[in-house]
């Protein structure tokens, strides 16, 4: 009895894991008026398909206990045994009924996924992903390109506003999925493709890579942050400013440290001469609440250990280990953490 | 039935010979730290003599080609091919030919990327790390047919027709060090 207990213990915690993380991630708790058309579709489906089960069921059941032969007696062989002919009708019935609920099931799949693909706006939030091995690059386009916003991982949309994704890849093909929202859309190399989104509830959902794209493709998670109009258009003018010059002299040696080791290599801090975009753009670094594609929470500890020894956590990343003496690396975070 | 037997097992060997060569480290053991200190970029030595051996590349970066393929991703994002193009050269001198001004061995190389080298070549000491400096070393290495075919990268992401560093043909190194008499 302890033992079940114990078992039915471990695996509710492990359903509650996900409760714990950042964000949810759920097809049953819709936010915006596509996925709502896809649970509808999860539950008709569902509900179609529970009705056969019983039937199905019920139908065995009746055959395996129905002229159970006693004994050792053989079961006689008859001609033209009674009921042949019922038995004939029911079974093409069913098979009639069958095909039609299978066509019904597919019309409904054919209509909804129609009906998610068609929101359409004139004047649309334009956003552009990018996947990375493994992370997602965010950028907000403008004409201007001074006004343009790169992010990494955290998607800010304004709630009720029809969202345009354009998508694409850097290297492989990675698939862009949140749950909460609407359905997959692959991102390609060499390729753009578009999907529309709305989210209605403000609130943080998370979102992951759903198609395989190497070691850490589990380890290649986004958010959705939605906001409020204003809140939405305050944080994106906040996005647009570059990063502002060091204030205390642990900040200052911090980017130092930047520009002097292997930091400066891959990342982008605008408003310094660190500039290449191999890795995620860092200039408001500390306003994000995950790093390393929503594997660690943005804390001085994790980001410690990630800069540290980024192949513990996610081997394979294109991150290095950057091995550095803890007087430097102390500066290097007090720096990171002041880029709001 | 016993030249059958010997024809299976040479088969199984060739099998097996494949089986390591995508070996992948993610956390590689720090290499010689004195390697930059014993290399030797000329072929002077005072008091004549032979030339002294340099030192010896740690062993896993040619001999896999998951690092060697790093090495070539990394020789693009780090804008190697900035001036030295696909290995061909422009800025830089070519590195797919026989001509190696600082040498063409594994540590002069790393040397070469880590130190910088006059008329234009860029230190990145400190920049790109070690493990990274090796496999970049190793690729180099590829563009000139030094590296079994086998490691080699067979082809590049990009739709560009320039022959895979698998069918390079190797080029017997030249240059001045360790090899007196030659010319730069």
């Amino acid at each position: 009895m302890i033992r079940v207990r114990q078992i039915l213990s471990v695996c509710s915690e492990l359903f509650l894991v996900p409760v714990g993380c950042f964000g949810q991630q759920s097809l049953l708790k819709p936010a915006g008026p596509q996925a709502g058309k896809i649970e509808w579709l999860y539950w008709t489906i569902f509900w179609i398909a529970f009705v056969v089960y019983v039937l199905v069921i019920m139908a065995f059941t009746r055959a395996s206990t129905r002229n159970r032969i006693s004994g050792d007696r053989p079961a006689p062989v008859l001609e033209n045994p009674p009921g042949e002919r019922g038995a004939f009708i029911a079974v093409h019935s069913a098979l009639l009924i069958t095909i039609f609920t299978l066509f019904v099931v597919l019309v409904m799949s054919i209509v909804t996924g129609a009906k998610v693909g068609g929101i359409s706006s004139k004047n649309p939030v334009t956003i552009q992903i990018t996947g990375h091995q493994w992370w997602w690059e965010v950028t907000y386009p403008n004409s201007q390109a001074d006004q343009t916003v790169i992010t990494a991982n955290e998607i800010h949309v304004p709630v009720g506003t029809p969202v345009v994704v354009l998508t694409s890849s850097a290297d492989v093909i990675h698939s862009f999925w949140a749950p909460n929202i609407n359905g997959k859309r692959d991102l390609l190399p060499g390729y753009q493709n578009a999907v529309w989104m709305q989210v209605d509830k403000p609130g943080i959902y998370r979102g992951q890579c759903a198609e395989f794209c190497g070691y850490q493709h589990a380890h290649m998670g986004f958010e959705i942050v939605a906001q409020s109009t204003e809140e939405f258009s305050k944080w994106l003018e906040q996005q647009r400013k570059p990063a502002e010059p060091p204030r205390d002299p642990d900040a200052a040696q911090g980017l130092q440290v930047f520009m002097s080791h292997a930091c400066v290599m891959c990342h982008t801090i605008r408003g310094t001469d660190a500039g290449s975009r191999m890795g995620p753009d860092l200039t408001h670094i500390a306003s994000r609440h995950m790093i390393a594609a929503e594997t660690l929470p943005n804390t001085r500890g994790a980001l410690a250990g990630w800069i540290v020894d980024p192949q513990s956590t996610k081997p394979g990343s294109q991150m290095a280990a950057n091995p550095l003496p803890p007087d430097d690396l102390n500066a290097l975070i007090a720096y990171l953490q002041s880029l709001q | 039935m016993t030249s059958l037997r010997l024809m299976l097992l040479s088969l199984l060997c060739f099998a097996l010979l494949s089986c390591e060569r995508e070996d992948r480290r993610f956390r590689p053991a720090p290499s010689a730290a004195n390697t930059l200190d014993s290399v030797q970029v000329s072929g002077l030595h005072p008091g004549g003599g032979p030339p002294q051996s340099g030192p010896t590349l740690p062993g896993y970066y040619e001999e896999s080609a998951y690092a060697v393929s790093e090495g070539k991703r990394l020789f693009s994002q780090y804008n190697c091919s900035g001036c030295h193009a696909n290995g061909g050269g422009g800025i830089g001198p070519p590195l797919m030919d026989q001509g190696w001004i600082y040498g063409s061995e594994p540590a002069n190389i790393f040397a070469t990327i880590m130190q910088g080298r006059p008329n234009g070549m860029p230190s990145f000491r400190n920049r790109i790390p070690e493990y990274q400096g090796w496999e970049i070393v190793a690729y180099v290495r590829s563009l000139s047919g030094q590296l079994p075919s086998d490691v080699a990268p067979a082809r590049g992401d990009d739709a560009y027709f320039k022959p895979s560093e698998q069918s390079m043909p190797n080029q017997k190194p030249t240059g001045i060090t360790g090899v007196p008499g030659q010319k730069q």
